[in-house]
């Protein structure tokens, strides 16, 4: 297998020993094949796609609106604010609601899986 | 002695303070690129802020939506919505598997030698269209605000370099940001960010609550007397959108001009944020994956409400100061100048509520906002080049992969420290020789965001998430995103003033054709590279990189000090 030491493609020389991570690529490999990373890449990505998708909808719906439908665009909703201005504002809140959702779901569930990875680690790099 | 004198001295002194303390702190590289990794997850959100919000956001908005309306809001929009990507997708696995630059986590997986080359590039490229931007910028802002202080520079500065006489208060910027970065490295860097974000943020809220104030913390009113102002040629109120984006006027490929435009500016602010080398290299300051993760959370709390409170600066200034008077001191006001819309309105602020003085006041505090604004930025643009260079070129490049040699902690830092003050002295040249003629909003919204989103996103991305990426890919992405982009915005109408009637390209705002080619080119010579397998290693070193970003194992620690 891949063990051997490749030019070009380690650690940097003068970085700092790593206690707590395999060296060999093989061992990264192995590591990656344990249900805990799975578990972790799997949590992750079920929230990262979904809202990543959803953001990017959410926010070009706005140019598209202001494009092709103007007229609704500019209908006042309350006094002389207008469906633009709100859905321009919408922006803000639905940026700091999903930011706040993914640093809640990072703090617990994501930081946990990844202990539980990092904890196999640890046990792998001892004979 | 005048009052906006005695507030510019005062901001150059709390810099120069900060900048003395962080001297004894810059000795090592990790201590000179990255603050020591000991950089608290909170304080460097306010330092991202600082580093992000430049003269562009605070003069540029709020001058944009005083003579346009709605239409101005847009880039706030998407300034602030872009940071979901950064926090998605970028910010942890950065932490995680990098060291000092964007280049350091490509060189992971690719040969280090193209890599680094490609990255310092498109590095370089982005740093110089923001850095003159800003320096630009800087010149033309003190010039106008403070007229005295740039005559009097003028009898210290006189200089005159390789036929371009250098302008005064450009080389004053220059001069300040390359001390910080000099002698103060990241440490000092990320204080002059923090003091800067405070009074930002500060300087914004004092004027919106002024503005409300105004309106007796009325909004239906406020809303009402926007909705008063109408714009001259299309008669539109002022909370419409299309003053600026004039919709069904014109069709480029069969689509509505403005709809491509609004569009294409889009994908450039949202992608291309997460490519910024200075904002990514904040990252490199904290000491873990969480950390940077609760960084991000302080930046969108702060950028946010900034952008918000950059309607009440715009509309403030569009309703009480009005578009006709808003102009340079002294001038007849034949030519609006947006970049003075948030002075402007201090000046009337502090007269209608304190009296004469008040406003002469407010006026000065606004522009030694503005003049911090650009400094802070400025110096996080330096440290970003100068890294590209002399960690990845020199150090890598150069020394470690084609002589073999290592190099001492001292001499890097000199490198470093040498490689800024020719960054900066190469910035005030090429600022003072652009002038004015340059459009320079339109320099950093046009071109650093899109070579950014271009270039960098392509290869950060497939780095840290596709397996079969490969050198190649890197190689073709970096460098294929950084042309597309350079070339379609010289032949199109963004890079010049006035502007063009038919240029070779149609759009200002080129991201729409140039992200999407960035990304091909990774792909394609991705292909290309597995057919002739030129790179087995970058597949296999995928499965780290893989484990390291998703776990922060193995990752940088943060210094003892």
């Amino acid at each position: 297998m891949a063990t051997e030491h490749v030019p070009g493609g380690t650690v940097p020389a003068s970085a700092p020993p790593v206690v707590d991570a395999p060296q060999e690529l093989a061992a990264w490999e192995g590591l990656e094949a344990t249900q805990e990373f799975k578990d972790l890449v799997r949590a992750r990505w079920k929230f990262v796609i979904p809202a990543t998708v959803f953001f990017l909808v959410y926010y070009f719906l706005l140019p598209l609106l202001n494009g092709l439908a103007t007229g609704f665009m500019r209908t006042n909703v309350i006094g002389d604010v207008n469906v633009a201005y709100l859905f321009a504002l919408s922006q803000f809140l639905m940026a700091w609601l999903l930011a706040w959702f993914y640093i809640r779901r990072a703090n617990t569930v994501f930081d946990a899986l990844a202990g539980r990875v990092r904890e196999r680690a640890g046990r792998r790099v001892q004979p | 002695m005048n009052v906006t004198l005695v507030l510019f001295l005062i901001v150059v002194g709390i810099t120069l303070v900060i900048t003395g303390w962080a001297a004894r702190r810059a000795n090592t590289t990790v201590q000179f690129w990255a603050a020591g990794r000991g950089i608290k997850g909170w304080q460097n959100g306010l330092a991202i802020a600082g580093d992000y919000m430049s003269a562009a956001s605070f003069l540029g908005i709020a001058g944009l939506i005083a003579f346009n309306g709605y239409d101005g809001f847009m880039y706030s929009v998407g300034w602030l919505v872009a940071y979901l990507t950064v926090l998605f997708l970028i910010a942890e696995p950065m932490r995680n598997t990098g060291k000092y630059t964007m280049a350091d986590v490509l060189a992971y997986r690719m040969r280090p030698v193209p890599v680094r080359s490609a990255a310092a590039v498109s590095t370089l490229a982005v740093s110089a269209s923001y850095m003159m931007a800003q320096m630009i910028g800087a010149g033309s802002l003190i010039k106008i605000l403070i007229p005295t202080l740039d005559t009097n520079l003028k009898s210290w500065f006189n200089w005159e370099v390789l036929g371009t006489k250098l302008d005064p208060s450009i080389t004053l910027v220059g001069l300040l940001m390359m001390i910080y970065v000099i002698a103060g490295g990241m440490v000092a860097t990320t204080w002059v960010q923090i003091v800067k974000a405070v009074m930002l943020m500060g300087g914004a809220i004092l004027l919106s609550f002024l503005v409300l104030l105004h309106f007796g913390f009325n909004l239906g009113n406020f809303f009402s007397k926007i909705a008063s102002v109408k714009d001259a040629k299309s008669g539109l109120n002022f909370m419409q959108p299309g003053i600026q984006y004039q919709y069904g006027k014109e069709t480029v490929w069969g689509i509505d001009k403005a709809l491509l435009e609004n569009i294409s500016l889009g994908m450039a602010l949202i992608l291309g944020t997460a490519g910024l080398p200075h904002i990514l290299m904040r990252f490199f300051t904290v000491p873990n994956g969480r950390a940077a993760r609760t960084s991000v959370a302080w930046a969108m709390g702060l950028i946010g409400s900034f952008y918000i409170m950059t309607t009440f600066l715009g509309f403030g200034a569009a309703t009480l100061v009005g578009k006709a008077h808003i102009c340079a001191v002294g001038s007849t006001c034949k030519t609006p100048n947006s970049n003075l819309a948030a002075p402007k309105l201090a000046e009337f602020l502090g007269n209608s509520f304190f009296g004469s003085g008040g406003g002469e006041f407010l006026l000065a505090l606004i522009a030694a906002v503005a003049f911090a604004t650009i400094l802070a930025v400025v110096a996080g643009l330096t440290l970003a080049a100068s890294s590209a260079f002399s960690h990845d070129f020199y150090v890598n490049v150069l020394r470690r992969s084609i002589s073999h040699k290592e190099v001492s902690e001292r001499e890097q830092v000199l490198v470093a420290r040498i490689t800024a003050a020719v960054v900066g002295l190469v910035a005030i040249w090429l600022a003072s020789k652009a002038g004015a003629t340059t459009n320079a909003a339109a320099l950093v919204a046009g071109l650093a965001f899109v070579i950014a989103a271009s270039a960098n996103l392509p290869a950060i991305l497939f780095t840290l998430f596709w397996k079969r990426f490969n050198t190649w890919g890197a190689v073709a992405g970096l460098l294929g995103g950084t042309v597309m982009s350079i070339w379609l915005y010289t032949i199109g109408p963004g890079f010049s003033l006035p502007v063009p009637t038919h240029p070779a390209f149609p759009l200002a705002n080129v991201g729409i054709v140039s992200i999407p080619f960035g990304f091909a080119c990774a792909i394609v010579f991705t292909w290309i590279g597995e057919l002739v397998r030129a790179d087995r290693l970058a597949e296999l070193k995928f499965h780290e990189i893989d484990v390291r970003a998703q776990t922060g194992l193995g990752a940088e620690p943060a210094a003892a000090i």
